[in-house]
């Protein structure tokens, strides 16, 4: 069973919708100080994460990173559970213990955004190796940036997960830069050439068109499934925004005006609204959902000091004060 | 009268283990063939598909592990020497530990990581030898040391058990005791130490191998001295009530700690003893230097670690 909100064209426009309202959304929520330590805003990416979630079932699973809101939220994640963790709130997904760059569900296959460049990677390897081990091949999908090309983990994942045929997709979203430095000036080769290397099919796609990602991780997703082991997707994309939402300080100028504006002009958005009758409508409904996301989070209490701790370990130790 | 080598007693703890729990998994480099001795036979009693012989990846398959501990396995992982722990600090120090409080409690990782051969094993040299035990206390992982083989048994199957993840060192100098083990293997819990010879002059802490030069310095003294030996066994969490016990009974404090001097375990155990109030003399501690690097020659490397004779030398001025 697919993921159900993104089973037709029409629930993908509204999830992207959605993903693209929730960043901006958190923009301004970072300006008026609800969130703290910033965002690492998504927009301009959202078709990767719905078309990559739309090939996925419930059950999969899948790893992020310290820009996920958009895979968290396309994994099927309550966006007021992720707004409100995002605030700090008890009752965000993490119960405020993660923010942003953690924002983990479970329950939903959702293994956690992951504030370590690379560091997704291996554990969806394990996690899809478990599952077949426990007799429940689940997929695994790690999605990671260009800049986690060049961590040696990563690497590492590659062989592991060719080796043990491991039901897992890697996922690269390559945006162009790792902070500012340019996928030109930082990966050696190409992305596709090393998942080459290890043996593992490798495919680039547009990055800005979800319904050529969705095929292609479909392709990916059967393949895994079926015991033909992993895949490797790069999406060529973009993001709009700064790196991180601080960088507005510095006023870094590593990308053109005119680089923006040309990936700009080839939004996601506007390009999955002109093949739907009622974009309109869904427009409505996504916002409609921010709305009541946003009442949600801000009602949520904040976590009560005393607990600072709670949740440390699994298991609760005795005397270990502070 | 049975006698246990400390090896068989881990290879016993994971064999009982993966029979027990079909979630139980070991990987590893050459853990197939049984290289440290740990896992002589598992492959072919469990299958290679549960003892699994990893490529030389030890971040990935760390990680790994740690990606099949979330969804529901209790992987063990073998790392051939301790500076391997470096490596894989990231995974250990900022995934494994940190993800229960991130998740807000979502998740746990079972994960356990044996160290075989942890601590000088003469003539490793530099890179071989280190004993990073109190790094892995300071971060807050469940961090164990057994000295016995008996101990390493049973706390290797409570770190298997237990939910979070759990890095067991298996100090060299303590992989040739052999043990009596006629009474049966069980389980020893985290957290628990163990007095190994009671006394009433002074305390005398001292973890992994150590405690077997501990023990031969109590008895040296004996005829003068009542040296009680303490090990923690568990360096994370610590003891410290067995410890204020032990120095209501003693007020003096001798600790042994092969790790390096500043920020070590001995001066956490120092600092305990101090805020327990029972002292009645200065406490001292026999470590490694600062900052120690292990050099290659036999003479140069025993220099650098607590000897008998530096550990006879506290007790002594421990009781003047
Ligand atoms: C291992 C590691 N190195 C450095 C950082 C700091 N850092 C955070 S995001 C980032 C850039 C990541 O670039 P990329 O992987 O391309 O992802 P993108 O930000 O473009 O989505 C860096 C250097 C980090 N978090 N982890």
């Amino acid at each position: 069973m697919t993921l159900p909100h993104l089973a037709d064209p029409a629930g993908r426009y509204r999830t992207m919708r959605l993903i693209r309202g929730f960043e901006e959304l958190a923009l301004e929520w970072v300006r008026a100080g609800h969130v703290v330590g910033g965002t690492h805003p998504y927009i301009g990416q959202e078709a990767v994460a719905v078309g990559v979630c739309a090939a996925l079932d419930p059950a999969d699973r899948i790893t992020s990173t310290h820009r996920g809101h958009g895979h968290v939220l396309a994994k099927g994640a309550d966006p007021g559970r992720l707004l409100a963790e995002l605030a700090g709130r008890t009752n965000g997904l993490n119960r405020g213990r993660g923010g942003s760059m953690h924002a983990a569900d479970l329950a939903l296959g959702i293994l956690g955004a992951n504030g370590m460049v690379g560091a997704g990677a291996p554990i969806a390897v394990g996690a899809a190796w478990a599952s077949v081990r426990l007799g429940e091949p689940r997929v695994a999908v790690s999605f990671f940036g260009d800049g986690a090309l060049n961590q040696g983990v990563l690497l590492e994942s590659l062989n592991l997960a060719s080796i043990w045929r491991a039901p897992a997709v890697f996922v690269c979203e390559n945006n162009g830069y790792a902070t500012t430095l340019p996928a030109s000036a930082g990966v050696g080769g190409s992305a596709v050439g090393r998942a080459a290397a290890f043996g593992i099919p490798a495919v680039t796609v547009d990055g800005m068109d979800v319904e050529a990602v969705r095929r292609a991780a479909e392709e990916a997703v059967e393949r895994a499934r079926t015991g033909g082991g992993p895949s490797f997707l790069e999406c060529l994309t973009y993001r709009y925004e700064a790196h991180h939402t601080m960088e507005r300080r510095f006023k870094l100028a590593y990308r053109s005006a005119e680089e923006v504006a040309a990936w700009r002009a080839r939004d996601p958005l506007t390009a999955a609204a002109a093949a739907l009758p009622d974009a309109a409508a869904l427009d409505a409904e996504a916002a409609r959902l921010l709305e009541e996301a946003a009442e949600f989070a801000l009602a949520g209490p904040h976590p009560d000091p005393a607990g600072a701790a709670d949740h440390l370990y699994a298991t609760a130790l005795e005397g270990t004060a502070g | 009268m049975t006698l246990l080598s400390y090896p068989k007693a881990l290879n016993r703890a994971l064999a009982d283990a993966l029979a027990d729990d079909p979630a139980v998994c070991v990987l590893g480099e050459d853990v197939g063939a049984g290289l440290a001795g740990l896992t002589l036979g598992l492959q072919q009693r469990f299958g290679a598909d549960r003892v699994v012989d990893t490529p030389l990846s030890e971040q990935a398959f760390t990680s790994a592990a740690i990606g099949a501990a979330l969804v529901g396995m209790r992987p063990v992982i073998e790392l051939q020497i301790p500076s391997l722990l470096y490596l894989v600090l990231e995974q250990l120090a900022n995934q494994a530990h940190k993800f229960s409080l991130m998740t807000g409690g979502q998740a746990r990782v079972p994960l356990t990581v044996v160290v075989p051969g942890s601590g000088s094993r003469s003539g490793w040299a530099g890179q071989h030898s280190d004993h990073p035990y109190s790094l892995f206390a300071h971060i807050g992982m469940k961090t164990l040391v057994p000295a016995t083989p008996g101990d390493a048994y049973g706390l290797l199957a409570s770190a298997i058990r237990d939910d979070d993840p759990v890095v067991l060192f298996a100090p060299a100098g303590a992989l040739a005791v052999r043990e009596d083990v006629t009474a049966p293997l069980v389980p020893v819990p985290i957290g628990r130490a163990r007095v190994h010879r009671p006394g009433t002059d002074v305390t005398l802490v001292a973890v992994g191998h150590l405690v077997h030069d501990a023990l031969a310095v109590a008895e040296e003294l004996a005829p003068e001295i009542s040296v009680e030996v303490l090990d923690p066994r568990t360096l994370y969490p610590l003891d410290r009530a067995a410890l204020t016990a032990s120095l209501a009974r003693t007020g003096r404090l001798v600790v042994a700690d092969d790790s390096n001097r500043t920020s070590g375990l001995a001066a956490e155990l120092l600092a305990t003893a101090a805020e327990s109030g029972r002292l009645s003399a200065p406490p001292l501690r026999v470590t490694r230097p600062d900052g120690t690097v292990l050099p290659f020659a036999p003479a140069l490397d025993r220099a650098l670690q607590p000897s008998r004779d530096a550990l006879r030398e506290a007790v002594l001025t421990a009781v003047k």
